[in-house]
């Protein structure tokens, strides 16, 4: 995780915000903090995929479906690089 | 009442033989008054089976969810209360042998199968909206203990529970979505009513609500977040039993317009009893009942050690669907049951009785309401993707 993408990370960051309906603000979660144990629901999480992959016009495959890569900021950027989405 | 033994039986027929002796002989009383049916808890206790998915090596039976679906469902013809409350039992059981690992959740599983502890639920909470995947309440340590007070809306048969498994925040600062399971033994518990049940069908169940308070070892707070035990196992196991417990009811419905038709035919052998076309088309309905509910008990065994697996979307959607289609059959099936049985069916004193079958089909969408689930479905089905 100390190759992350500022850009990818802060708009990622900005639509957990929008979307994850968490109890704490996302600008004070690090990359790695756990979006769940910050009150990120399975429901939300599904809204917060939706919203990466309308920003970066990508869809996640079935493989990358799972619980972890919703879990924290980090997360969610490594699959989108999985995804080809680095810059 | 003794129940006779039988050392050669399958296990459908050991159910069918507690079914019929002892459930079916109850079960007008026990709805009629809305009260525990006793008998019948005591029966399966006095054969071991609320140990049934208690493993071996703990003193149960060590059956799998597919044994002890077909006992609930085999129970739901003659009491469909009673097999609700093992099929309850049996949820909280399967979470707490799965999850429960540390060493006094081990030995409460043992004491479970030992002494035949009945366990109960309490995952609902006043304020929370039925949503069983946030808590208000939470549980507070103070040293090695634990304490908590919830106000459930709903703790079946909480009053004649040995135990019951809380769900409640894990601290008091945690969100209300980080949730933990937390073992409340009968004799550090009380219950405080707070409603009754009387209700048009699982009178049996006895569901009352209750503010229940509890205090206990802190080793009996389940360390696995309740975000996996629900997934893992709490819903896929309440959905395939509650499916195969309502197949149960339909069976007993088609088995009654059967009965009705063939004694009909008796009657007059020169012609084809009129509801034999509707019973025919009953036969039908009955096996896509039956198959999905099947096919998905399989399934979940075959994935049911793999949190990641039972956790997909896919698999999800496909329990969700069942818990819909099944709720909405059980209904369907007792009233062509009724059509083919006619007043014989409609009569509460007749050998072809369906009124409390079909009061009691009526509970399946309601309890987990068909259109939360059907609500979560549609949120799943956005993120679906084909493999």
């Amino acid at each position: 995780m100390t190759q992350l993408n500022t850009t990818v990370a802060e708009t990622v960051r900005t639509i957990v915000g929008k979307y994850g309906k968490l109890a704490a603000d996302a600008a004070t979660l690090s990359e790695t903090s756990d979006l769940y144990a910050a009150g990120l629901t399975s429901h939300a999480s599904v809204t917060v995929m939706l919203a990466v992959e309308d920003e970066w016009d990508v869809e996640f495959p079935q493989h990358l479906l799972k619980k972890s890569t919703f879990g924290s900021i980090g997360a969610i950027v490594a699959a989108l690089a999985e995804l080809g989405v680095t810059g | 009442m003794t129940v006779t033994e039988a050392p050669t039986e399958t296990l459908q027929q050991q159910a069918r033989r507690i079914g019929t002796q002892v459930a079916a002989v109850h079960a007008a009383d026990v709805d009629r008054a809305a009260r525990f049916p006793v008998e019948t808890i005591d029966a399966l206790r006095a054969e071991r089976l609320l140990g049934a998915l208690v493993p071996a090596e703990l003193g149960g039976l060590g059956h799998d969810l597919r044994q002890a679906a077909r006992v609930v469902r085999e129970l739901a013809r003659h009491c469909a209360s009673s097999a609700m409350i093992l099929a309850m039992h049996h949820i909280q059981v399967a979470c707490l042998v799965r999850h429960g690992s540390s060493a006094p959740l081990r030995a409460f599983a043992a004491e479970v199968a030992d002494r035949q502890l009945l366990l109960a639920s309490a995952t609902t909470e006043i304020g929370i909206g039925g949503n069983t995947r946030n808590s208000s309440c939470a549980v507070e340590l103070d040293g090695d203990r634990f304490s908590l007070t919830k106000v459930a809306p709903v703790i079946s048969y909480g009053r004649y529970a040995d135990g019951i498994l809380a769900t409640a925040r894990r601290t008091a600062d945690s969100v209300p979505s980080d949730q933990v399971l937390v073992v409340c033994r009968r004799d550090s518990l009380s219950l405080d009513a707070i409603s009754e049940w009387d209700t048009l069908g699982f009178r049996g169940t006895c569901s009352q609500g209750f503010t229940l308070t509890a205090s206990g070892p802190a080793e009996l707070v389940c360390d696995a977040p309740f975000a996996l035990i629900s997934t893992h196992t709490m819903l896929p196991t309440s959905h395939l039993l509650w499916a195969s417990l309502w197949l149960g009811i339909a069976e007993q419905a088609v088995s009654s317009a059967q009965r009705f038709v063939q004694k009909a035919a008796r009657k007059d052998l020169s012609v084809t009893p009129p509801g034999a076309t509707r019973l025919a088309a009953l036969l039908v309905t009955r096996q896509q009942f039956a198959a999905p509910v099947e096919a998905l008990l399989a399934r979940y065994l075959r994935i049911a050690d793999d949190p990641e697996a039972t956790a997909a979307i896919d698999f999800m959607v496909e329990v969700n669907a069942l818990k819909i289609s099944a709720s909405t059959l059980v209904v369907d099936v007792v009233g062509q049951a009724m059509l083919i049985c006619g007043i014989a069916g409609y009569r509460e004193d007749s050998e072809f009785s369906l009124g409390r079958l079909l009061r009691d089909a009526h509970g399946a969408a309601v309890m987990v309401n068909n259109d939360r689930i059907a609500g979560n479905t549609a949120q799943l089905a956005l993120a679906q993707r084909e493999g």
